[in-house]
C-alpha cells in the first residue's frame, strides 16, 4: 500500500527558480527512507510538498491513495495531521515551557478552545511526559524551551510528533545542527520509533555514513531531480563522488526563495 | 490514545515542585482578581453604557450622528477653510517641531549625566568636590525643566499661550514646542546615554577639550537618532496640532470646533477628511525621510 | 544643508536630494513663519511680559484648600477610570484588527501558501480582508482623540463615556498598527513547524506568534496606557469627563493656582503610573 506517490511533480519559485523538475516518487507505508544530495538540491522543497506546506506548480501528489493537491482547510488541516514534520532548527517555540512546544502536537485534535485552555493549565501531562521519557528528557518538562541545548530542542519535537502520533514522520536535516555526537543517538531514536510504531520515515541527511548506517533505502538528489535511488550496498563512491561535484546551483539556498509567497527557511 | 507511547498502570511521576507545575500560582491569582477588580472599578466609574452602545436607543444615536455626516460639505468657501486650515495647521505642526527640536538639542547636553558630572569625561578630576556639586545645579535644572515641559499636556500649554499672547496659530506653536521640547529632551537624553565610549575616549587621549569630543565625537554619532526621534514625534504632532484650535489656536482644530458646535456636521466631514489625508500624508513624509536619515 | 554631501542623509553622489530637501525646508520655514504669525516679540513687550507675570505669580501658592482638594477626587479617579476603560476597549478593538492587518497572518507568508495557490479567489478574499483592516485601523488612528471624543459627546452626551469610547477608537487604531507591526517581525519557522502539526491559524496564533512577542506587545500596551492617563485628563475640554473640565473652569476664572493644584495632581498621576507600569514591565 503506497504512502507516498508523486508523479512528475515540478516546483517552480517565483518565475525562475526551478526547486523540482518532473520528479517521481514512491515510498510505501512503514518504509524508511534517506535523502542525501548537495545543498540546493530540493530537498527541503520536496519535503515542504511533502508536508504539504506547499503545493507543487504542477504535478500529482497522492498520499495514501488520495489526492492532495486541491485540499484547503478542514480537510487540509485533517491531512497534515498524518504527517509530523522535524526541522533542522527553529521547531519549538523558545518562549514557551517544554511541556506546551510538546502538547502541540495535538493541536491537530484539539478544539480551538481546548487549546487555550492548556496553556493555562495543561492537558495531558502524562502523556507528554511519557513521550519525553521516551526520548530521553523527561525531567526538563516544565522547563523554559530555549533553555535547552540544541540537542535536547530536537528531542522535544521528536516527542512533539509523538504526541501527534501520525503515520508518516519527515525530518529535515534533523542533526545538521547538533553535536556530531549526538547525532547517531537522535537519527536511531527516529529509525526505532518508525520500526516499533510502524509509521513511515523520511529523513534528509546531510551526513552520508548515517544514511548508510541506518537507512535501508537511499535517494540521492540533485538540481532537483533524484539521481540513484538504491539500497545502501550499491551505493559506490562513483555514485557519491557524482552527487556531490560539480557546479553548484545558482541559489547557495536548498532551492527556497525570497518570493513573496514563499518566505526562506534555510540560509 | 492507542498507538501514542505505552502507558503504564501506574505512573510514577517525580514532580519537581508545586511552583515548576506549569500552572498558575497563587500569586498569578491574586494579580489577576487585582485587575479585575480595578476594571469592574472602571467600569462603574467611567458611566459606561456598552448595552446602551448597542441597543436600538444607543447604537441608533450613534448611527443617526454618522447619518448626519453625510454627504460632505464641498462649496467653495468650505473648502478655501479646509484649505487654509490644513496648511495653517501643517504649519503649526512644522515649527512646532522645529522648535522642540532646538529646545531639545540645547538642553538636553545640561540634562544628561554622563556628560554633566560623572563618566568618562571627569573620571581623571582630582578631588575638588565643590566643583562638582557646582555642576549639579545645571544637570538638576535642565532635568526638572525637561519634566516640567513634558508632563504639562499640549493642550495646557495652548491655553497658558493663549493667555500670554492672544488668540492664533502662534500660541499654538509655542505650546507644541514647548512641550515636545520636553519630550524629545528625555529621548535625547536616552540616546546620549547609551554613546559608544570609544571615539570619547580616543579624543579625550588627543588632549580635546571638552567641547571638541562633543562636537567631534558625540553629535556624529547621536545625530542620526536624534533626527529619527524629531521626525516621529512630528507624525504625533500633526494630530495634536490639529486639534489646538480647540482652545483658539488655529488650524484645522478652530476649524472643527466651530462645525461641531453650530451642529454643521457636513461640514465637520469635509474637515475630518482633510485631516485624515494630512496625517496620512505626514506620515509618509516621515517615514520616507526617516529611511533616508539613516 | 550648504554642504552639498550631507553626512546623515543617504545619497548616491549625483543625488540632488539634499539640494530638493534643502529648498523645500527652506519655503516651509519662511512660509509656515509667516503663515502662524511668529511674533517672538510678542512674548517679550509690555503685554505679554505683564501676562506671564500674572500667571506666574498667579500659579504660587497652589490651591490647596480642603474644599477644592475634595472637589477634585471625583474628577482624578474619574481620569484614571476613563483611561483604563479606555485601553480594555482600545485593546478590544486594536487585537482582533491588528491581527487580520498583519500581512503574513492574513494573506502572505506560509501559513497561506497551500491555501490561496491556484485558488484566486480565495487569494483575494484574504487581501481585501487585510486592506479592510489596515484601513479602518489607519481611519481610526488618524483622527485624533480630541475630535473623536468631541464627536462622541455630540453622539452620547456629557460625560467619562464619549471619553471612554474616544480613547478606544482613537487608542485602538494605533495598538493595532504596532501590534501588527510587533507580529509581522516574528520569526516565521516555528510557525511552519506548528503548522504541519495540522493546527488552524487560531491556534497557531496563540502558540508561535504570542509567545514569541509577547514581552514587547505587553510593553506597548503599558506604555499606550501612559499616554491614555494624560489624554484623559485633556478630554475633559470638551465635556469628557476628567479634570479636563476642572480645568478648563479654571482656567476661565483665571484661578491659576487651582490650575497648578490640578497640575500638580496630574503629575502624580502619571508618575504613580509610570510605576505601576515599570513594575509590571519587571514581572515580565
Amino acid at each position: 500500500m503506497e504512502q507516498y506517490r508523486l508523479d512528475k511533480v515540478v516546483k517552480i519559485f517565483g518565475r525562475r527558480q526551478i526547486a523540482l523538475g518532473g520528479f517521481d516518487l514512491a515510498v510505501r507505508k512503514g518504509e524508511k527512507v534517506a535523502l542525501i544530495g548537495p545543498s540546493g538540491a530540493g530537498k527541503t522543497t520536496l519535503f515542504r510538498l511533502l508536508n504539504l506546506t506547499l503545493r507543487p506548480t504542477s504535478g500529482g501528489l497522492w498520499i495514501d491513495g488520495g489526492e492532495v493537491v486541491n485540499l484547503h482547510g478542514t480537510k487540509l488541516r485533517e491531512a497534515r495531521r498524518r504527517i509530523g514534520t522535524v526541522y533542522q532548527q527553529h521547531n519549538l517555540v523558545p518562549r514557551l515551557k517544554v511541556i506546551h512546544n510538546v502538547l502541540c502536537g495535538r493541536l491537530g485534535q484539539w478544539s480551538t478552545a481546548r487549546s487555550l485552555w492548556s496553556l493555562v493549565r495543561p492537558a495531558d501531562v502524562e502523556v507528554a511526559y511519557q513521550a519525553l521519557k521516551q526520548v530521553g528528557i523527561e525531567e526538563k518538562i516544565f522547563s523554559r524551551t530555549d533553555e535547552l541545548s540544541g540537542g535536547q530542542q530536537q528531542r522535544v519535537a521528536i516527542a512533539r510528533v509523538l504526541l501527534q502520533n501520525p503515520e508518516v514522520i519527515l525530518a529535515d536535516e534533523p542533526v545538521s545542527s547538533v553535536d556530531p555526537s549526538l547525532a547517531s543517538s537522535i537519527v536511531k531514536l527516529l529509525v526505532e520509533i518508525s520500526e516499533t510504531m510502524g509509521k513511515t520515515l523520511l529523513v534528509n541527511l546531510h551526513s552520508v555514513d548515517l544514511a548508510l548506517e541506518f537507512f535501508p533505502r537511499i535517494i540521492g538528489m540533485r538540481n532537483g531531480t533524484a539521481l540513484f535511488d538504491l539500497t545502501p550496498d550499491k551505493v559506490t563512491d562513483d555514485l557519491l563522488e557524482d552527487l556531490y561535484s560539480g557546479r553548484l546551483p545558482d541559489t547557495d539556498r536548498d532551492g527556497i526563495t525570497d518570493e513573496e509567497s514563499s518566505t526562506p527557511i534555510l540560509q | 490514545m492507542s498507538g501514542s507511547p505505552t502507558e503504564q498502570k501506574s505512573i510514577v511521576m517525580p514532580w519537581p515542585g508545586r511552583e515548576r507545575r506549569g500552572r498558575p500560582t497563587l500569586g498569578n491569582y491574586l494579580v489577576a482578581a487585582g485587575l479585575l477588580a480595578l476594571f469592574i472599578w472602571s467600569y462603574h466609574g467611567a458611566d459606561i453604557r456598552l448595552s446602551e452602545l448597542f441597543s436600538r436607543e444607543g447604537g441608533g444615536q450613534i448611527l443617526a450622528y454618522i447619518k448626519r455626516l453625510f454627504p460632505p460639505d464641498f462649496s467653495p468657501a468650505i473648502l478655501q477653510q479646509a484649505f487654509r486650515g490644513t496648511i495653517e495647521t501643517f504649519a503649526i505642526s512644522f515649527l512646532g517641531t522645529l522648535m522642540a527640536a532646538v529646545i531639545g538639542f540645547s538642553v538636553v547636553f545640561f540634562a544628561s549625566r554622563n556628560l554633566m558630572y560623572s563618566g568618562l569625561l571627569y573620571e581623571m578630576e582630582p578631588g575638588e568636590w565643590w566643583k562638582r556639586a557646582l555642576r549639579l545645579v545645571p544637570y538638576v535644572s535642565a532635568k526638572s525643566l525637561l519634566n516640567i515641559l513634558r508632563t504639562i499636556p499640549e493642550m495646557v500649554w495652548a491655553l497658558i499661550f493663549v493667555f500670554i499672547v492672544g488668540l492664533g496659530p502662534f500660541p499654538g506653536m509655542l505650546a507644541l514646542g514647548v512641550h515636545t521640547g520636553g519630550v524629545l529632551g528625555k529621548l535625547f537624553g536616552e540616546v546620549l546615554e547609551d554613546v559608544d565610549h570609544q571615539p570619547i575616549e580616543s579624543l579625550q587621549s588627543t588632549g580635546a577639550n571638552r567641547m571638541q569630543i562633543l562636537f567631534y565625537g558625540i553629535v556624529p554619532q547621536v545625530l542620526p537618532q536624534f533626527i529619527s526621534y524629531t521626525l516621529y514625534r512630528w507624525e504625533v504632532n500633526i494630530r495634536v496640532a490639529a486639534v489646538l484650535g480647540f482652545v483658539g489656536a488655529g488650524g484645522l482644530g478652530q476649524r472643527i470646533h466651530i462645525a461641531i458646535s453650530l451642529f454643521l456636521e457636513n461640514q465637520l466631514l469635509t474637515y475630518l477628511i482633510f485631516i485624515y489625508v494630512l496625517v496620512t500624508i505626514v506620515d509618509y513624509l516621515s517615514a520616507y525621510l526617516r529611511r533616508k536619515a539613516i | 544643508m550648504k554642504s552639498p554631501v550631507h553626512p546623515y542623509f543617504s545619497s548616491s553622489q549625483k543625488s540632488a536630494f539634499p539640494y530638493l530637501f534643502g529648498l523645500f525646508f527652506l519655503l516651509a520655514l519662511v512660509d509656515s513663519w509667516r503663515r502662524v504669525g511668529v511674533d517672538l516679540v510678542l512674548l517679550f513687550e509690555r503685554q505679554g511680559r505683564d501676562n506671564v507675570i500674572k500667571f506666574v505669580t498667579g500659579m504660587f501658592p497652589p490651591e490647596h484648600s480642603a474644599q477644592f482638594l475634595s472637589l477634585m477626587i471625583v474628577p482624578t479617579l474619574e481620569t484614571i477610570q476613563i483611561s483604563v476603560m479606555g485601553t480594555l476597549i482600545a485593546i478590544a478593538i486594536g487585537f482582533p484588527i491588528g491581527i487580520l492587518a498583519t500581512r503574513n497572518f492574513s494573506v502572505g507568508g506560509i501559513l497561506n501558501e497551500a491555501d490561496t495557490m491556484g485558488a484566486p479567489t480565495r487569494f483575494a478574499l484574504r487581501l481585501s480582508i487585510y486592506y479592510c483592516a489596515r484601513g479602518a485601523l489607519s481611519f481610526f488612528r488618524s483622527i485624533p482623540e480630541f475630535v473623536w471624543a468631541f464627536m462622541f459627546v455630540r453622539a452620547v452626551g456629557l460625560g467619562p463615556f464619549p471619553g471612554v469610547l474616544a480613547i478606544g477608537v482613537a487608542y485602538g487604531g494605533m495598538l493595532g498598527k504596532v501590534y501588527s507591526e510587533i507580529f509581522e517581525a516574528v520569526n516565521p519557522r516555528p510557525l511552519e513547524a506548528l503548522q504541519t502539526t495540522g493546527a488552524n491559524k487560531l491556534q497557531i496564533f496563540f502558540y508561535g506568534w504570542l509567545p514569541q512577542v509577547l514581552p514587547n506587545f505587553v510593553s506597548y500596551t503599558l506604555y499606550r496606557w501612559e499616554c491614555a492617563v494624560r489624554a484623559s485628563a485633556i478630554l475633559g475640554l470638551v465635556g469628557a469627563g476628567g479634570l479636563g473640565q476642572q480645568i478648563e473652569i479654571s482656567m476661565r476664572m483665571f484661578n491659576f493656582n487651582e490650575i497648578l493644584t490640578i497640575l500638580i495632581i496630574l503629575f502624580l498621576i502619571v508618575a504613580g503610573v509610570d510605576y505601576l507600569s515599570a513594575k509590571v514591565r519587571a514581572i515580565l
